[in-house]
């Protein structure tokens, strides 16, 4: 029973009846406790929006997705926000951090939703500081910090709660290699440290490579699966490459 | 074009423009209710002093109104400014589209026709139906009876409150048009950015100015309460409102940066729920509103003091006609005055008045050819003596000199009024006061001017001897014993030394009294009977015989209904034009914000803060905002309540009390309101 994640016969529609955007068209997969699934497309695919009927910050024309055993396409009020206080982590493609609070603020409003611990608060906070390299911008607020430092600060803000499913909208988008690495390399402890199921959308081959199966759409539909198997990252890389290609090169820039 | 834009403008930020409209009717509604007043008594049956009153009143209201005006217009002007900034980048888009900024103005002023026009139709029609409330009131107050019901509508005061809103409008488009002509396109598009500068203050200078600040208000405080005796002139008031008004600024700029850093301070408090949260929103919005802050405060605190002062002296007014003015008429003479014949010419008295100053009261009316006696149904009559030989010099005894120091403006040598303790005792009876015995060597003292009680409790707590009439006698009670024989609307009794009878010289009469209360019970009749006592002024006897004066329960109660009536509507009028102002700046500001605030509250419902979280915090943040003006202005009310209740010493603090329950209620139900409408206008935006 290893189903965490059932998304089943999915479809996403936008707009009114003349100019109908199917935007996620009968999509079916799952995702197994422990996972870490990339999810590539091309620009206007519908990966953000199936992030976000996942996520339940929108709802889906039709179909149901499961989280262990529970129709999350029927949570309401409250129910779904403690759903999506306790078991997700968000990092989004655009910031989302709170303008009015400081970097460490932003990180322990997360933990003191979840009711948390002022003690056990501040050295969580630093831990996950700490492994994303944020220390020195913890007392600045967003307006003070360059894009990459926001997106190490959403990224620890999710991960700091230890949620059952992180869900990262191109979570590298604004991060240079360096914090790139870092912060999938924290992924990677969270997946197999952890056992947390990491469900990630990104444009790029490299960042996908670290995952454990990829899962490629095209116009809303499912295009192709890889797992990674026993490759290493580096075999999985050039398998994930291969497809890009047959997808037609068409992800550069899917920002 | 241009006109439909308007239009569309309005309808689509209704809910910015809400609270800004519901004010704006208010207001108007208000305005006209107050100056719609007298049409309310047209139909009522009320006295032709009544009439005077009421006149004297619209004055007062007029003068009023004009200052309610100012109040007004410059909160109009002020929440149109924060309007127009909330939309520079509409009129941004508008600019870099090609539109010139005549147009912009062209839509401004279309815009701010169709409010006023909206709101002051609307508003003069809930005044309308307000005043027609407003009329019970007023019969009420003026004891008339509301025989049947008439519907009024004031045409002069919907004419006055269309002009005056009317003024107020045209200056805010004035003002709109130079707004628009000035700014930069720049600006205008980059103001939507909410990217706006965070500094914390530095917490030692905080500290420093808070505490400086709390001197400053502190000795302000002790100036007008503790230390109120040395203010003896009118513009001695000045300096501490004015230590005031520069506190509670500090006061407001220092807690704005002490706040958060105490709750920073404090981690456990700081970092439970959505409280970090709350916490910056509301001294991020403080911060900025410093100014605004401080004057909220003072208007709050003004309202607090001024209607609670008000409603005290409306209150103690009819409380103290009930109980100082108890019977229908109480007539009095002077006896003896030859005996101090230069002292009374000095005052005015002929000659022959003088000389003739041995006729009791009973005969002097029938001199003037009237049998006051007949018109009686029970009456008593009593006398009062005084001799140079007991003044509040020898009352006072051996605290004088320490007195003299104290109150150097008291004069101590007026003779002491004496009463016999028989005559006493008949006038508190008929009054309905306390009745009292006295041993051979023993007097009491009957007062009730609060500040002479103080002083001469202190005498009697010494036990002072004192000689009457080569009598030595001794308090029979260390404190002033409460009663009077003149009746008035106040507490005025400076203090009768009450002794035993066979004590008294009859030698030294001083005033000769009749107290009574008339056959006829009808207030017309009342009113009849006393117009001819009236008339014997014309009488020519008056200049070799004087008239008995009087204190009727009638002419008492004409003058405080007035009175009291005047003071409640102005109080009234003020307090709701203060208070709607105040918590209209608070909810526009805090409305206002309430785009970048939506933004916010989803980034928290996606971190998972569920529902009842995020109402609570906002519920918080609000209230917190409204809060913060209210609790300084309370405390600064203690102090303003006790200086007001110095200065209407006479009225008595008996009343005060329920006073301030009322002006709570008021301020629960005005601020309260507003709060609540804010509250629920900002869930609903970040829903
Ligand atoms: N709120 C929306 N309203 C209408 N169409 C939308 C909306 N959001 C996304 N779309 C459309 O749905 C499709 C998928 O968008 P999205 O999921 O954002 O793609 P991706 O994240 O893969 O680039 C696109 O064609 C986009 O135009
Ligand atoms: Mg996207």
């Amino acid at each position: 029973m290893g189903n965490l994640l059932n998304v089943s016969k999915i479809e996403k529609y936008y707009g009114s009846r003349s100019s109908l955007t199917k935007a996620i068209d009968d999509l079916s997969f799952k995702v197994d406790r422990g996972e870490f699934v990339a999810i590539m497309g091309a620009s206007g695919s519908g990966k953000t929006t199936l992030l976000n009927v996942i996520s339940t910050i929108d709802k889906v024309t039709s179909g149901h997705i499961y989280i262990d055993e529970t129709d999350i396409t029927k949570l309401k009020g409250n129910n779904l926000n403690k759903f999506r206080r306790e078991e997700l982590g968000f990092i989004f493609q655009d910031f989302n951090l709170l303008d009015t609070l400081t970097a460490y603020e932003n990180i322990a409003l997360a933990l003191s939703i979840q009711r948390t611990s002022a003690n056990d608060l501040e050295h969580k906070v630093k831990d996950v500081a700490e492994k994303l390299d944020i220390k020195n911008v913890l007392n600045k607020y967003p307006y003070q910090m360059s894009g990459g430092q926001k997106q190490r600060v959403a990224a620890a803000r999710a991960i700091v709660t230890n949620p059952k499913i992180i869900l990262a909208d191109e979570p590298t988008g604004s991060l240079d290699s360096k914090s790139a690495k870092m912060l999938l390399e924290r992924f990677n402890y969270l997946n197999e440290e952890l056992k947390a199921t990491i469900l990630m959308v990104t444009h790029d081959a490299f960042t996908a490579s670290y995952a454990t199966r990829v899962i490629f759409i095209k116009d809303g539909k499912l295009f192709k699966e890889l797992y990674r198997g026993d490759k290493n990252r580096k075999e999985f890389f050039e398998d994930i490459i291969d497809v890009v290609t047959l997808l037609g090169g068409e992800l550069e820039g899917a920002l | 074009m241009l006109f439909k834009l308007s239009l569309k403008n309005i309808t689509k930020s209704f809910k910015d423009y809400a609270i800004y409209f519901l004010t704006l009717i208010l207001g108007v509604a208000i305005f006209y209710v107050f100056n719609a007043l007298d049409s309310q008594t047209v139909m009522m049956n009320v006295s032709s002093s009544a009439q005077d009153i009421i006149k004297l009143m619209m004055n007062m209201l007029s003068g009023v109104s004009v200052f309610v005006s100012f109040i007004l217009g410059f909160l109009i002007i002020y929440a149109s400014r924060f309007l127009i900034k909330r939309r520079n980048k509409e009129f941004g888009i508008y600019l870099t589209l090609g539109m010139s900024r005549r147009k912009i103005s062209l839509i401004l002023f279309f815009e701010t026709l169709f409010i006023g026009l909206i709101s002051l139709i609307i508003g003069i029609g809930l005044g309308t139906i307000l005043s027609q409330f407003m009329s019970l009131l007023v019969a009420n107050m003026f004891e008339a009876d509301l025989t049947k019901f008439t519907f009024v509508f004031s045409k002069a005061s919907a004419l006055k409150t269309v002009i005056y809103f009317g003024i107020m409008y045209l200056l805010v488009m004035i003002f709109n048009t130079v707004v628009i002509s000035k700014c930069k396109l720049i600006d205008l598009l980059a103001s939507s950015k909410t990217n706006e500068k965070i500094k914390l203050k530095n917490p030692y200078l905080c500290v420093i100015i808070f505490i400086i600040a709390s001197i400053i208000l502190g000795k302000a405080y002790y100036m007008v309460t503790y230390d109120v005796h040395t203010l003896s002139e009118v513009t001695d008031i000045i300096k501490p409102i004015i230590m005031g008004v520069i506190a509670t600024f500090l006061i407001i700029w220092s807690l704005s940066g002490l706040i958060l850093r105490i709750s920073m301070s404090r981690p456990k408090f700081y970092y439970k729920g959505l409280n970090s949260f709350t916490i910056r929103q509301f001294s991020s919005k403080i911060n900025t509103t410093v100014v605004s802050m401080t004057i909220i405060c003072l208007m709050l605190f003004i309202t607090i003091c001024f209607l609670s002062a008000c409603l005290t002296i409306k209150n103690s007014m009819n409380a103290n006609m009930k109980k100082l003015a108890p019977v229908d008429a109480q007539f009095a003479t002077l006896m003896n005055m030859d005996k101090d014949y230069d002292y009374y010419r000095g005052f005015g008295y002929s000659d022959n008045q003088i000389k003739n100053s041995h006729i009791k009261v009973t005969d002097m009316f029938k001199i003037f050819g009237m049998d006051i006696t007949k018109y009686f149904k029970e009456y008593i009559e009593v006398n009062t003596y005084a001799t140079h030989g007991l003044t509040m010099n020898d009352t006072l005894g051996s605290k004088l000199q320490m007195m003299k120091d104290k109150f150097p403006f008291l004069n101590y040598s007026t003779e002491e009024t004496i009463m016999k303790i028989s005559d006493y005792n008949k006038v508190a009876a008929m009054y309905g006061n306390k009745k009292y015995t006295l041993k051979k060597d023993e007097y009491i003292i009957i007062a009730d001017f609060e500040s002479l009680v103080k002083i001469r409790n202190v005498a009697l707590e010494n036990n002072e001897v004192i000689k009457v009439f080569n009598h030595s006698l001794k308090p029979k009670y260390q404190k002033c014993q409460d009663g009077f024989i003149d009746m008035s609307s106040n507490h005025i009794n400076t203090g009768i030394v009450v002794v035993p009878d066979e004590v008294i010289d009859e030698n030294y009469l001083n005033q000769n009294y009749i107290i009574g209360n008339y056959k006829v019970k009808d207030k017309d009749k009342i009113a009849a009977l006393e117009n001819k006592i009236n008339a014997l002024r014309k009488n020519p006897k008056v200049t070799d015989y004087l008239l008995p004066s009087g204190n009727t329960k009638y002419d008492i109660r004409e003058a405080t209904i007035g009175l009291s009536a005047m003071v409640t509507f102005i109080g009234i009028y003020l307090g709701i034009i203060f208070l709607i102002s105040s918590a209209a700046i608070l909810a526009l500001k805090e409305l206002s914000e309430s785009s970048d605030n939506r933004e916010r509250f989803i980034m928290l419902r996606k971190l998972g803060a569920d529902e009842k979280m995020i109402n609570k915090a906002l519920f918080r943040q609000i209230l917190i905002f409204f809060m913060f003006p209210l609790v300084l202005a309370l405390i600064h009310s203690v102090f303003g309540i006790m200086f007001a209740m110095n200065i209407l010493e006479v009225f008595g603090k008996e009343e005060l009390f329920s006073s301030i329950i009322m002006t709570a209620i008021f301020i629960v139900f005005i601020y309260g309101g507003y709060f609540l409408i804010t509250y629920l206008c900002s869930k609903n935006i970040i829903k």
